[in-house]
């Protein structure tokens, strides 16, 4: 019986403070094309009035589009109401209305030492990608390593997992913790740990053992990533995973350390960062101008 | 002399029996959850195919990734072992071989008599291995077998840039979404796999003859590809997948003698 339902699917999301912007010196926008997500977040002056994250349709400047509009929704804002906008992540080029692009590993830096001031060493998990950034304490990018040719270690591999094993996405890391015992689980290829948890399954492990099963797999994968860089606290976690709490418990019980919280969420780092950039471009520009 | 060697794979099992130097019986099983069976099935099956009478075979080397669980044979040896005396048996020129199986893909040099001189292997990534072909056929809507052969009908070279196989899914997706044929979708994967495996090859230096062995020979535009990418046509066994088992069968014997 098929329930038609995609467990892939993670919700999409909207927030705005509703302060008036009408009296605001500059209003800054950063967007965040990435591979499986997009972001956009707006600033005016230096308050955050919106943002948004939603799915990245097949075609860029559509989705830098719709993430706008979902972001300024309710706001009263228009697009020329905008200064200054600033594109990033993979997408980045094809912001349509951007003045500007600055790449993703900057704007995440920016973004996370935004939200997590005392973080020094970030971890962005995202859907295509996996990165470790070192930043200082003005939030400056000092070096980072990155995975993007493996889906292993990437969102992307938990909803394949998610759909193998039908469990809705928002699931996956609470259930995977309800669990005394796990088997073992390849950490190195999503379809070598897929085929794997059909064999686990047919011997008679649980679901939700199944998914601890991957979701310890994929924390091991991050580890060694973070192990190559080296952890300087505190440690900090963007990206999508962040909210999955199934394998941030196992990334930190590995490491020994807590991950520092997030606020308001983590997975805007991308475009928030992009948005600090734009004010201080938008900034630059006019005072050329004078 | 009469000798078994049963290969347990990721995908299949393969079991051969050898009469002196003579090949008398041969089959291949899907591999079950237990490996055991599928080895039982498999020899049972050879047997039966060489009319010998029952309890003839003399003694058992199992190979392969899961040889560890099979308690009925009389020894095991490592898969790159058997694979170099499978091969130097069928192509005594053989300098080097390649061998594409379900999850694992291998590059092995072997010396004038047969010996390994060195070898390269990819077991961590499904990129370039049958696993990979799979993947791709279904997002396709290809059966696998038909995979080789619709990229011979391919007029145009397109890329494929991704190296992981899920993410070269999605990749495989919006080429479908652009109107992309599927023969050029199909020549793309083949192309991608060859790639691969000739890097991996270049690592332990590629010198001929060129032997292609394991499941994968069986898709005629891998072979193209490769043939393209190494400069050079490979030597095919006629029956690819039972090298190895053939391999292990000739340990059996000489260990004997």
């Amino acid at each position: 019986m098929t329930t038609g339902m995609e467990y892939w699917r993670w919700t999409e999301s909207s927030w705005r403070s509703g302060m008036d912007w009408h009296g605001a010196d500059i209003i800054k926008c950063g967007i965040d094309v990435g591979s499986v997500s997009s972001q956009a977040v707006i600033f005016a002056d230096e308050h955050l009035l919106a943002y948004s994250s939603i799915r990245t349709g097949s075609s860029s400047p559509d989705s830098a589009q719709s993430a706008l509009q979902a972001a300024i929704e309710e706001t009263g804002i228009n697009i020329s109401d905008i200064d200054y906008v600033v594109g990033t992540g993979y997408g980045r080029v094809n912001v349509p209305f951007a003045h500007a692009s600055i790449t993703e590993i900057s704007c995440h830096a920016r973004g996370a030492h935004y939200m997590a001031p005392s973080g020094r060493t970030i971890l962005d998990m995202g859907g295509q990608d996996c990165k470790v950034i070192r930043i200082n304490e003005r939030g400056d990018v000092i070096e980072f390593i990155t995975n993007e040719k493996c889906a292993a270690g990437t969102g992307r591999g938990i909803e394949v997992f998610a759909e193998l094993l039908s469990v809705p996405i928002s699931d996956v890391g609470k259930l995977s913790l309800d669990v005394a015992e796990t088997p073992q689980i390849s950490s190195t290829c999503v379809i070598f740990a897929k085929s794997e948890a059909i064999n686990l399954l047919n011997q008679g492990w649980s679901k939700n053992q199944v998914l601890g099963a991957y979701c310890s797999a994929m924390a091991e994968r991050v580890y060694r990533l973070i192990h190559r860089i080296g952890l300087i606290k505190d440690f900090v976690i963007t990206g999508g995973i962040a909210k999955n709490i199934g394998i941030v418990k196992r990334i930190e019980d590995k490491l020994g350390v807590e991950a520092t919280l997030v606020k308001p969420d983590s997975q805007i780092a991308g475009a928030l960062g992009a948005a600090l950039f734009a004010g201080d471009l938008f900034l630059k520009q006019k005072k050329k101008a004078l | 002399m009469i000798t078994a060697g049963i290969d347990v794979g990721a995908e299949t099992v393969k079991a051969v029996i050898l009469v002196d130097q003579e090949l008398v019986g041969w089959s291949m099983v899907k591999a079950e959850l237990d490996r055991r069976v599928s080895a039982e099935k498999a020899l049972q099956s050879a047997e039966a195919m060489s009319g010998l009478p029952a309890g003839s075979i003399q003694k058992i080397m199992v190979t392969g990734s899961g040889r560890k669980t099979i308690a009925m044979a009389d020894g095991n040896v490592s898969d790159i072992i058997a694979t170099g005396r499978g091969v130097f048996f069928l192509f005594p020129s053989v300098k080097t071989v390649i061998d594409i199986g379900a999850e694992e893909a291998r590059a092995i040099r072997v010396d004038a008599g047969g010996d390994i001189r060195n070898f390269a292997k990819n077991d961590k990534c499904a990129a370039g291995v049958g696993a990979f072909l799979g993947a791709m056929a279904r997002a396709l809507e290809l059966n696998i077998e038909d995979l080789g052969v619709a990229s011979q009908r391919s007029r145009q070279h397109i890329p494929i840039n991704a190296t992981c196989v899920v993410f070269a899914e999605s990749e495989v997706v919006s080429l479908i979404h652009s109107q992309i044929p599927k023969e050029d979708i199909a020549r793309a994967i083949h192309e991608s796999v060859a790639i691969r495996i000739t890097s991996m090859a270049r690592r332990i230096g590629i010198e001929r003859d060129i032997v292609f062995i394991g499941g994968v020979v069986r898709n005629v535009g891998v072979i193209e590809s490769l043939n393209r990418h190494l400069g050079m046509d490979m030597l095919i066994p006629e029956r690819p997948e039972i090298v190895t088992a053939i391999g292990a069968a000739i340990i059996a014997r000489e260990e004997m003698e």
